[in-house]
């Protein structure tokens, strides 16, 4: 199938509104939100904008009579590289599939389309006293498709879990094109879990183009306490002793002095300038068990060593503490022009060394880092401060973030919490994963995906699909498609 | 591995008002600006997006893009510099210079044809260039409307053939004549302070009530305000078009027109002008003989909804009793970030209810003239809001902007609304007994 041909079928499924394919057009479908020099840029052949179902599973028959990869795409604010089409090949862009289907308020659940927004999500069920519990700090701009790919967390999935938790059903346009839903095995009518297989999957296993998501109540009492601490090391010991006493706050975020001289006189959030680090714990639920566990906590803060502890009940009060957290990456633009954070996962009784290590690292490769991250589960955001402008700066993070990693990993860690793996940290995958681990992987892939057509190049590295021999073949159809490597 | 573009490029960014090269590699892609973009919103593609623009614009400075290419050209102009973008950028991106210099660059280097350049020249630069001729227009306007020729007309179905039926139904009933800059003044028996109001082209003309109703509000306020006699229009319009040169001359009167004592505070009633106005320190930044003044009088200039917060509101003394929904002129929120003020002087007029609508920082789609040169956006824009304004079952729309008040006017009368459209400082000046203007059945 030469490209025209390609173009004009596309067409007749999407409309002439519905695709985009002249080169001016497929340049700004090169990137995602990931770091420049972490993933590069690479584009598709043809862009199309699919507004049901139908037209997926359309578009995905004719990629696979063209011998094309398929990369499907929500916003486009992933951290990994997911939505670059790394081997060219169709993007599917589900912008406009971005409807509520349907909200059962006495279900608690929500049918929408792939391409809605995720507090848009929340904010639409707001009044009925409900939201969507999976909150990324993309939350604002990230899509609900995007979230069941890399099966995103946030700060409350140390209570509430995180994306597969809130996924009961999935509508999937395979990549033969079939349409199936893997609602079945969530509904307790045994079978396999094909829900829990795709979630995560990096769109790897299809495209998702309906999701059956969980509502969680919104709990009658929410109680925010601030607490400082005068080192990083009595901060770690007080996450730990909390957890340990068997609470199980909504969420658990620490931050350290650089960022909170960031954000402090950015937002005034009311953060002692002088703490080496403090802690956020947000508890929620019947109003008499909050004040209980607040009770606790505090007292197990105090035990740590806190040098001050506030707390506050009312909503704008905690909005103000909250807010020097949620801007904190924003703020980072006070220190530097450019940052790079991983998130490395570490078990919790290994933080405070494993913060030591994040300095150490700072300090051989002369960068300043700043940790602004999940404490309660281990999920560490080390924000690596550069300038990208200066010559030299790029290699360095990337140089300091081999070293993190292997860190991280060599205390029991693992390569991400909820950023995916994509081609960002492909390369990670054989020192946390075995070669049967691996092989595990590129099975159930290829049970999904024989063709290897969707979102080629990604998670699984190089050597353990057996169609690897293909790629050379999609690299040549690419060039038949007019699209010349630089 | 990228689109080779690069044996086509043949233009690259050259001569005045290049794109700051630091200020677009401030954008680090991240995405997060996308949900607030009133063109991504309504078609869902990257092109349509700030970020999608901002690659666009570094890909011509890469040399990966020709600058005379059509999508660039429409993209840069699609875009309605709203600037809600702006607001949210993790990572602070100037968007709105950027697209400006953007657009000087395709003035600069693109030839238009010459029915473009005509249109150019009648619609913007000849009425906007000098308030004499808006004045001269707009009385004849509302000698028009006067005389019933405008329901007259419309009914022939002459202005469709010369298609300024969408510039004629915008137009709002004329109330007051025009408020001639230096011909009036303010002054209460009580001075606490002095102000110079920027008069504005279409706010002194077609608004001239409102910038009266400011005077006797801030008179209420023991403000006397004093219009100095020599400005001109701001040149927000011209910036927004690429018409740099001509953006700049237009400074250069004003701050010669408010040098005066050099600190009293500027206080604009439309949020365009007042966003400009607090931009001329970047408009003139190269300008030796300017530059410094131009960023004093930048440091002067506020909305007035954003000087009379900053002051204790003598308590106003009479009831308003209606229910009233605020849009955000965008570039009031957005550019200026001024959000919270006109919320707080709505409070505090006695009686009135506020309602919050849906989306109330979404762009309308008017920014400035594109209502009028993109008339299918700006409508799809137009009904969303009007939506999102009919739900909330307000009385009345409050704004603070006059291109907003036209595109609501005429959005809201499109979807079957006759809910009123008034400035904010109209209702202020109800409260404190000024003449009761724009009621359901005057300003329908």
């Amino acid at each position: 199938m030469d490209r025209q041909q390609l173009l004009e079928e596309l067409e007749r499924i999407v409309g002439h509104d519905g695709i985009r394919h002249r080169p001016v057009d497929l340049l700004v479908y090169e990137y995602d939100g990931s770091v420049d020099g972490a993933v590069d840029t690479a584009a598709p052949t043809a862009v199309v904008l699919p507004r049901s179902t139908d037209q997926v599973s359309a578009i995905v028959k004719l990629a696979k009579r063209a011998d094309l990869p398929v990369v499907a795409r929500g916003a486009g604010t992933g951290l990994s590289g997911g939505a670059v089409a790394q081997r060219g090949g169709i993007i599917v862009s589900l912008t406009r599939m971005d409807r509520v289907l349907d909200v059962n308020l006495l279900d608690r659940t929500a049918l929408v389309e792939p391409g809605v927004i995720n507090l848009e999500l929340s904010d639409g069920v707001r009044d009925q006293g409900l939201f969507f519990a999976p909150d990324p700090s993309s939350q604002k701009a990230c899509t609900i498709g995007g979230n069941v790919a890399e099966n995103s967390g946030g700060p409350h999935c140390l209570k509430y879990g995180v994306t597969t938790n809130h996924i009961l059903g999935l509508e999937i346009v395979l990549p033969n094109g079939e349409v199936i839903w893997t609602r079945t095995a969530q509904d307790g009518y045994g079978g396999l879990d094909l829900t829990a297989a795709v979630v995560g999957s990096e769109g790897m296993f299809g495209i998702v183009t309906k999701a059956l998501v969980k509502l969680t109540p919104i709990p009658a009492a929410t109680t925010v306490m601030l607490a400082a601490f005068g080192s990083l090391d009595d901060a770690s010991r007080a996450v730990t002793s909390i957890i340990a006493a068997g609470n199980l706050p909504a969420s658990l975020e620490m931050m350290d002095n650089l960022t909170i001289q960031a954000v402090e006189p950015a937002y005034h959030a009311g953060y002692p300038m002088d703490a080496a680090a403090v802690l956020l714990i947000e508890s929620d639920g019947h109003p008499v068990e909050v004040a209980e566990s607040v009770e606790e906590i505090e007292a197990l803060c105090r035990e740590a060593g806190a040098t001050s502890l506030r707390s506050a009940d009312t909503a704008a009060e905690r909005d103000l503490l909250w807010k020097g957290r949620k801007m904190a990456l924003a703020a980072m633009g006070r220190l530097a022009p450019n940052y790079y954070l991983h998130d490395t996962v570490v078990p919790r009784s290994r933080l405070p060394e494993t913060l030591e290590t994040v300095e150490a690292i700072a300090r051989h490769h002369k960068l300043q880092i700043a940790n602004v991250f999940h404490a309660g589960d281990g999920n560490l955001h080390p924000l690596m401060l550069f300038d990208r402008r200066k010559p030299g700066d790029v290699e360095r993070i990337l140089e300091a973030s081999h070293d993190l990693i292997h860190e991280c990993v060599r205390v029991g860690g693992m390569l991400s919490g909820e950023h995916g793996i994509g081609t960002e940290k492909r390369g990670y995958m054989t020192l946390v994963f075995s070669e049967s681990d691996l092989r595990a992987m590129a099975g159930l892939k290829e049970a999904f995906d024989p063709d290897q057509r969707f979102n080629p190049e990604k998670v699984i590295p190089t050597g353990y699909m057996c169609g690897e021999v293909k790629q050379l073949h999609l690299q040549a159809m690419q060039q038949q498609h007019g699209i010349v490597p630089v | 591995m990228a689109v080779s573009l690069v044996d086509l490029v043949k233009h690259g960014y050259s001569g005045d008002d290049v794109p700051d090269d630091d200020l677009l590699r401030a954008c680090v892609h991240c995405g997060m600006c996308l949900p607030t973009c009133p063109t991504y919103r309504l078609t869902g593609q990257e092109a349509s997006s700030p970020r999608g623009r901002l690659w666009l614009m570094k890909s011509v400075a890469d040399g990966r893009l020709d600058l005379l290419d059509p999508e660039f050209d429409e993209q840069m102009y699609q875009c309605l510099n709203c600037r809600a973008c702006e607001a949210v950028c993790p990572s602070g991106v100037h968007y709105g210079p950027l697209v400006e210099a953007a657009r000087s660059q395709l003035e600069q280097h693109r030839p238009r044809p010459l029915w473009q350049r005509v249109r150019r020249r009648a619609g913007l630069n000849f009425p906007f260039s000098r308030v004499s001729r808006m004045r001269a227009m707009v009385n004849g306007l509302r000698l028009y409307q006067r005389v019933g020729l405008s329901a007259a007309l419309r009914k022939t179905g002459v202005l469709r053939l010369v298609r300024l039926e969408t510039l004629e139904a915008m137009l709002p009933p004329i109330q007051e004549a025009p408020l001639v800059s230096g011909k009036e003044s303010w002054n209460p028996p009580l001075v606490e302070d002095r102000i110079d109001l920027f008069n504005g082209c279409v706010m002194s003309t077609v608004f001239s009530n409102v910038n009266r109703a400011t005077g006797r509000v801030l008179a209420h306020n023991n403000v006397a305000t004093a219009v100095p006699a020599t400005q001109q229009c701001c040149g927000a319009l011209h910036v927004h078009s690429g018409m740099m040169d001509e953006a700049r001359k237009l400074a250069r009167i004003n701050i010669d027109a408010f040098a005066g004592d050099g600190v009293s505070p500027i206080i604009v009633t439309a949020a365009g002008c007042g966003a400009a106005l607090k931009e001329y320190g970047f408009l003139l930044k190269d300008d030796p003989n300017y530059a410094d003044r131009a960023a004093r009088f930048s440091g002067r200039v506020q909305d007035v909804t954003e000087y009379l917060a900053a002051r204790d509101l003598v308590p106003p003394t009479h009831d308003v009793r209606a229910t009233v929904t605020y849009q955000e002129p965008c570039h009031l929120a957005h550019a200026q970030r001024i959000i919270a003020q006109p919320r707080k002087l709505l409070a505090q007029v006695p009686g009135l209810e506020i309602t919050e609508m849906k989306e109330s920082s979404l762009c309308c789609g008017s920014a400035g003239i594109y209502n009028i040169i993109r008339k299918r956006m700006a409508d799809d824009l137009g009904d969303r809001k009007a939506e999102n304004v009919v739900a909330t079952r307000a009385d009345c729309v409050v704004t603070a902007n006059p291109g907003c008040h036209m595109q609501l006017r005429t959005s809201l009368k499109r979807n079957g609304s006759e809910m009123p459209v008034r400035h904010i400082v109209e209702i202020l000046d109800e409260a404190y007994g000024g003449p009761v203007v724009g009621s359901k059945a005057t300003n329908a």
